[in-house]
């Protein structure tokens, strides 16, 4: 019982189509997990789970940090030790750059403004955008605007942060200095949930990789072990795919 | 010229203007109260119809498609003349009020429904994720992004209470067309009647044009 995420049995459904047939997964502290898979294999449906974006059957169970995730009081507590960073950024348009980081920490953590801004400018610096802290979201490029998303999580303080396919929607020179930023997160220890194209990435950073299709984790293994040297035909297939053009 | 001398009869207009002012006056009081009412009810009746458990989400519901069917004056002749058979004798001004507020909420209720659906569900989760609590997420995400859609369709609907603030002349309030009608009893002249004309259109086109451009700044914004 002492792994940061652990999810048992998760199934979930849309009407008859199954999205996942009884997940089980261990996450532990200060491991960076990576997801990979075909799309609809149901690796985003499955970290969306974990902070309950999407519910999910009522005998599945998920733990975060020993509080189990379901609808009700306790869902606010997952929550904030959660972060979690979409694909489309989803920052609020009408809130400067430096608000956008600052907002949680002060409705939800209790932050005075002083200690938010001053929170939020040392996370906009982590991630290279302080200069911009005062402008909208629109007037940044999208490379930029997932690196706020990125400082916006953080600032939370979570336990662990989801990453829905962060770079999928990134003009391709944009992709490497959101790349860079995950890569110094990852080094400094943060847990991380990663579903992602990036195979460079995922190779290079994850502690574990995941392969889904179908709503089932076919094979998990250190990256060096799915990547080079993967068991299941089902892998190989979709390895074979993704890595020869 | 008799054109001039029925309908434009300097001497008789200004001997109304006072009473025409006063009118103004009175008109304004409804107007601006109807107005603030219906939006704060409105915003109350949109969230409760989008968010309240399943009965609420459907009492508001028939609620809103009742008060936006019921023509105005029969609600208002409803509220003043029949109510009181019931024990409930409410003064004109709160009958119009009353009237005006209950329908206007309706209007503006799904008005702030259609500009909250209009925030891309992204907004919602990334709120969420956050770990707000779905009042915050309200009142600093997603509100103020609605109300900056719904501003045009917002100033229509005030344009409109404003107009419809002319029928609480039936229940014997001193309104600006009250006024305009006894002053032209008076005077034996209609000339008071184009002088609240002229009243209306002065109070009402600056919000007219400001819709207009409003809407055109959003338009050029999309972009």
């Amino acid at each position: 019982m002492s792994a940061l995420i652990e999810i048992a049995n998760l199934r979930k459904a849309y009407g008859s189509f199954t999205v996942l047939h009884g997940i089980d997964l261990a996450i532990e502290e200060g491991e960076v997990v990576c997801i990979i898979g075909p799309s609809g294999s149901g690796k985003s449906t499955l970290i969306r789970c974990i902070n309950h974006l999407e519910p999910f059957d009522r005998d599945s169970r998920i733990l975060v940090d020993g509080i189990p995730v379901a609808p009700g009081r306790g869902l606010a507590a997952v929550r904030a030790e959660v972060g979690m960073v979409f694909q489309s950024f989803n920052l609020f348009p009408h809130m400067s750059v430096l608000r956008n980081v600052m907002l949680a920490p002060m409705r939800v953590r209790g932050l005075s403004a002083d200690a938010a801004a001053r929170r939020g400018l040392e996370l906009l610096a982590r991630v290279g955008i302080d200069e911009q802290a005062d402008k909208y979201p629109g007037q940044l490029s999208g490379g930029q605007q997932q690196r706020v998303a990125i400082a916006r999580a953080l600032a939370m303080e979570p336990k662990a942060l989801l990453f829905d396919e962060p770079t999928s929607a990134l003009d391709p020179e944009m992709v490497g200095e959101v790349l860079d930023v995950m890569k110094q997160l990852a080094a400094s220890g943060v847990t991380m949930v990663v579903v992602t194209h990036e195979m460079g990435f995922a190779r290079q950073v994850a502690d574990r990789v995941l392969f889904m299709d179908g709503g089932r984790i076919v094979e998990a293994g250190p990256p060096a072990q799915i990547f080079d040297a993967p068991r299941e035909e089902r892998t190989r297939a979709f390895l074979r795919a993704v890595l020869n053009h | 010229m008799n054109l001039l001398n029925t309908f434009f009869n300097v001497p008789v207009l200004l001997a109304s203007l006072p009473q025409l002012l006063f009118g103004l006056l009175v008109t304004l009081q409804i107007g601006v109260t109807s107005i603030l009412a219906g939006l704060v009810g409105g915003l109350a009746l949109a969230l409760l119809r989008l968010y309240g458990a399943r009965p609420v989400r459907v009492a508001t519901r028939i609620y809103i498609d009742i008060f936006r069917s019921i023509p105005l004056l029969v609600l208002l002749i409803v509220v003043y003349y029949a109510l009181p058979f019931v024990g409930i004798r409410l003064s004109p001004f709160v009958s119009a009020v009353a009237a005006l507020s209950l329908v206007s909420a309706a209007y503006t209720a799904e008005i702030f429904r259609a500009g909250i659906e209009a925030i891309p569900h992204g907004q919602f989760e990334a709120a969420q994720a956050l770990g707000l609590s779905p009042r915050h997420m309200m009142v600093d995400v997603i509100l103020p992004q609605a109300i900056r859609i719904v501003i045009p369709p917002l100033t229509n609907n005030c344009i409109n209470v404003m107009k419809d603030t002319a029928l609480a002349s039936v229940v014997a309030m001193p309104d600006l067309l009250k006024q305009a009608t006894q002053a032209q009893a008076l005077s034996a002249n209609p000339t008071p009647l184009i002088g609240a004309a002229i009243i209306y259109v002065a109070l009402l086109w600056p919000m007219v044009a400001a819709v207009g451009r409003l809407e055109q700044r959003f338009a050029k914004g999309r972009r």
